[in-house]
């Protein structure tokens, strides 16, 4: 018996020995070639046409498709993809992408594609979405929000095949955002082989569930709520990936995705805690992009005082944007100059906001004729968004600054938020605390839905805002298709704003990610979030 | 032997019963219609509902309702989760192997530490070791296991990095599902990967059994210490030494056979504590276990699933006890007949 049970501690040291001691070579194999990301939840759907949301975008956009044309992860500027090059007309109306022919979709065991990609495919997923009466139109729920939110159907007027290879787009007039939204994350590519065989299957709506696209990794695995497996895409057009595997390790609690992050098991996480904590870790880094976003303080410029635009930019003097970041965005963001964010080609780096200066705002003030201040309401919007974490803490430090010029500020809150949208689009406020997120980095998606004529008869500009000058030049910046002269209309256009202000910008907010620093390339991109293109691991 | 056999299994078929009774009730004493909560089937249609009250005799007696109840449970129709609507049998047939891996383990881990320790312990009676591993013992029996569980994460995964954290294995390896429990998987599996498979899954393995492994570990340490000094003082053991044998003969031909048998009986016993341990630990390591799934429908309000849970774990928790009791009775004689030993 003695001698038994000594044999088998010895059997135990033994086990424990060989499990520790063979990590050496083998190990390389592996988890150093297949990356974890830690994502934040799981997704809607495999089909990024179908949601919006930012986590699905995260999970599919930019693992499994590509579009017609894609965004520099640099400068945000257009660059081809499935189309190789494409010409616009002079009128702007018409545009021909001239598509690559070496476009390979993805081989699966649920799907084996016979021929390359070719307009056909082009074709069938934008009438997906356009035409009503398309047989995958209700498929899925029938709802493709960033195409009807971006007004496609009606702009688009007709899509034609000219050849295998080249695909027309008519549109009803010119918009030079256009190509802006071809390029966004939710005009993916499908298969038309895919979806025709599906229909023979009579399964349809797995176009959305197993998807087959032209991306960098193609669908391997999914477990719901747990993990998502791709497997390198090995025929795809910009070259294999290194990597073995990518897998989407879904950990909703932060927590988790922290201890996750520091214990090894995932490579990058989504939306860090602690950023300190891993900013001193040696072998983590934080990174962060500025989103395309503007939290502002809105003026309701049909209100007085608020109608003379020397008071609203004596405010624009008083207000501590800095104190605000640190207060609200706990340094989570950048100073706002102006509404657009500087990963915009159409950011001007000479416009800056108003410097914090008692004084100028107290001389503006007292020329403006209200030298023993006012009073005025300011509403703050109830929910969190990620370009305003704290609207009540906002307008507290706004009332506070405020307060030293002389200018008493009752904050508005308690409005539910479908009712405070409501309200503030009727033009109740005097003023108000929002925000704009982008759907594309065209800059346009910043002038004119927040501070056009237009955008003020509807009701989206906030602020009734509405100069001539201002339209004229976002229109002429519409219509042509000359970077140079669009940046030039919208630097006047910000200048215009930078001296009528009509809303002071105070953040644009940053998202952050975390990653052991052997993974290599750029994962986070401030339009289209995460893409695992070209990431490798040493 | 066979007495004892048939009086265990008639034990085992009453408590079975209560507990298919206490269950039934259940779906009475949980808000909402009765029905559903006993079905999980929330989206069903009047006319699907109607299949199912013919089907559960949901308008005759009690006793009828009961006893198509019982029907259903025996045929493994336990109802769908009011989650994920996947059928009850299904969810605990892939989280159970999980669970019986975690505990078996920790259970064989602290059998091997704790009895040795423990006797030992009656070796040195009354001298420094003695008092040293009775210390161990109650400060490693009084340490909570959710504190211990986050302690041991935070040491060895966040500050030094030696161990994962979180579930089975890491989520590279594709070990497809054949009896559930990860080890073997990994064995009978194709991967070119197997090995490395198998040392990273018995990394994930580290620090949960060591969690829930403790506190047995301790009670078994008193266990086998309390059996181990009984054995010493009985007459047996100094007519030994009045033969003249030496200190470690007397020690392993005549005590430790002896003492191991009064702890076995208890192995049974502290199963059940066992198994609430990994409960928690499989929360805290998220690890895909039956314990976990269980406390997450609870916080779903998952009725369904927290009755066939507890159904399904209270039978495993017997079964095992009845195991280890037999295994007992079949080592020791007077445990089958009583009136042997008097």
């Amino acid at each position: 018996m003695a001698y038994s049970t000594l044999k088998y501690y010895y059997r135990f040291a033994l086990l424990i020995l060989v499990l520790s001691g063979c990590d050496s070579n083998e190990a390389l194999s592996l988890s150093k070639k297949s990356i974890i990301y830690c994502s934040e939840g799981p997704p809607e759907s495999f089909n990024p046409q179908t949601v919006s949301s930012g986590t699905t975008i995260d999970a599919t956009s930019h693992q499994l498709y590509n579009r017609l044309i894609e965004f520099s992860p640099v400068d945000n500027a257009i660059i081809p993809a499935i189309a190789k090059s494409w010409h616009v007309t002079r009128d702007g109306k018409m545009i021909t992408f001239y598509l690559r022919k070496d476009i390979q979709f993805h081989q699966t065991r649920y799907f084996m594609p016979t021929r390359a990609l070719n307009a056909d495919d082009v074709l069938f997923s934008f009438n997906r979405m356009l035409d009503i009466n398309h047989e995958y139109h209700p498929i899925s729920g029938g709802k493709y929000p960033f195409f009807q939110n971006a007004q496609l159907a009606s702009l688009i007027d007709k899509i034609e095949k000219i050849n295998d290879h080249t695909i027309r787009f008519r549109l009803a007039h010119a918009d030079s955002s256009f190509l802006a939204n071809i390029g966004g994350d939710s005009a993916v590519i499908l298969s038309k082989e895919y979806a025709d065989e599906l229909v023979e299957l009579n399964a349809m709506q797995e176009i959305d569930m197993l998807p087959i696209g032209t991306g960098p990794f193609k669908f391997k695995q999914y477990s719901s709520g747990a993990f998502i497996r791709y497997e390198p895409h090995s025929n795809y057009w910009r070259g294999k990936s290194e990597l073995k595997q990518l897998v989407f390790d879904i950990t909703p609690r932060d927590t988790a995705r922290l201890t996750k992050l520091l214990a090894g098991e995932c490579d990058v996480i989504a939306y860090p805690i602690a950023h300190e904590k891993i900013k001193q870790h040696p072998n983590l880094i934080l990174e962060s992009v500025i989103s395309f976003n503007v939290g502002y303080f809105g003026f309701n410029t049909r209100k007085p005082p608020f109608n003379d635009p020397l008071v609203r930019k004596a405010l624009s003097y008083a207000i501590n944007k800095q104190a605000i970041l640190e207060a609200v965005y706990t340094g989570q963001a950048e100073v706002a100059n102006g509404i657009i964010p500087n990963s915009s080609w159409a950011y001007d780096a000479r416009i800056t906001s108003q410097d914090y200066s008692i004084a100028t705002a107290q001389k503006l003030l007292t020329q403006a004729g209200y030298s023993n201040g006012f009073s005025m309401d300011l509403w703050a919007m109830p929910v969190q968004r990620s370009y305003n974490p704290d609207a009540i803490t906002m307008a507290k430090l706004i009332q506070a600054d405020l307060q030293k010029i002389g200018v008493e500020v009752n904050i508005v809150s308690g409005y539910e938020w479908s009712t405070f949208l409501r309200k503030v689009s009727e033009g109740e406020h005097q003023s108000v605390l929002l925000g704009w997120s982008a759907d594309n980095p065209d800059p346009d998606n910043f002038f004119s839905s927040l501070l056009s004529c237009s955008a003020a008869n509807t009701g989206s500009n906030r602020t009734f805002w509405c100069n001539k000058k201002f339209d004229q030049l976002i229109q002429k910046a519409l219509k042509t298709n000359n970077i140079n002269k669009r940046k030039a209309y919208y630097s006047k256009a910000l200048k215009l704003i930078n001296e009528e202000v009509p809303l002071i910008p105070i953040a644009h907010s940053k998202r952050y990610q975390a990653r052991g620093n052997s993974v290599k390339g750029t994962v986070l991109r401030a339009i289209g979030g995460v893409d695992f293109n070209g990431v490798t691991k040493n | 032997m066979l007495i004892f056999t048939l009086r265990r299994f008639s034990l085992f078929f009453f408590t079975l019963l209560l507990l298919t009774m206490l269950s039934f009730s259940l779906s009475f004493l949980f808000p909402g219609e009765q029905l559903i909560n006993l079905t999980g089937q929330i989206s069903a249609s009047p006319e699907q509902l109607a299949v199912l009250a013919n089907e559960y005799q949901h308008h005759s007696g009690l006793l009828g309702q009961y006893i198509s109840y019982l029907k259903h449970l025996f045929q493994g129709d336990m109802g769908y989760s009011m989650t994920s609507h996947l059928p009850i049998s299904n969810e605990v047939l892939n989280r159970l192997p999980a669970t019986v891996e975690l505990a078996s383990v920790a259970l064989l881990v602290a059998m091997f530490v704790g009895i040795p320790v423990g006797f030992c312990a009656a070796i040195y009676h009354r001298k420094a070791a003695d008092n040293l591993i009775l210390t161990i013992a109650m400060i490693g029996y009084s340490i909570p296991v959710f504190w211990l569980g986050i302690l041991a994460i935070l040491v060895f995964s966040i500050q030094l990095g030696w161990l994962p954290s979180s579930g089975q294995i890491s989520l590279l390896f594709e070990i497809k599902h054949i009896t559930g429990l990860q080890l073997i998987d990994i064995i009978l599996s194709d991967s070119p990967y197997k090995w490395q498979a198998f040392q990273d899954a018995t990394r994930h393995l580290i620090l949960p059994v060591i969690v829930v492994a403790l506190a047995p570990a301790t009670i078994f340490m008193r266990l086998a210490r309390s059996a181990m000094l009984e054995v010493l003082d009985t007459h047996y053991i100094k007519a030994a030494k009045a033969k003249g044998l030496t200190f470690s003969q007397i020690i392993y031909r005549h005590a430790m056979r002896n003492a191991i048998i009064k702890v076995i009986r208890d192995i049974g016993l502290q199963f059940a504590n066992l198994i609430t341990i990994a409960m928690v630990t499989e929360v805290i390591f998220s690890w895909p276990g039956i314990g976990s799934w269980l406390i997450e429908s609870i916080y779903q309000r998952d009725y369904t699933a927290i009755q066939g849970g507890l159904i399904v774990l209270s039978s495993f928790i017997f079964i095992v006890h009845i195991i280890i009791d037999l295994v007992y009775a079949a080592l020791n004689p007077l445990a089958r007949e009583p009136r042997h030993g008097t």
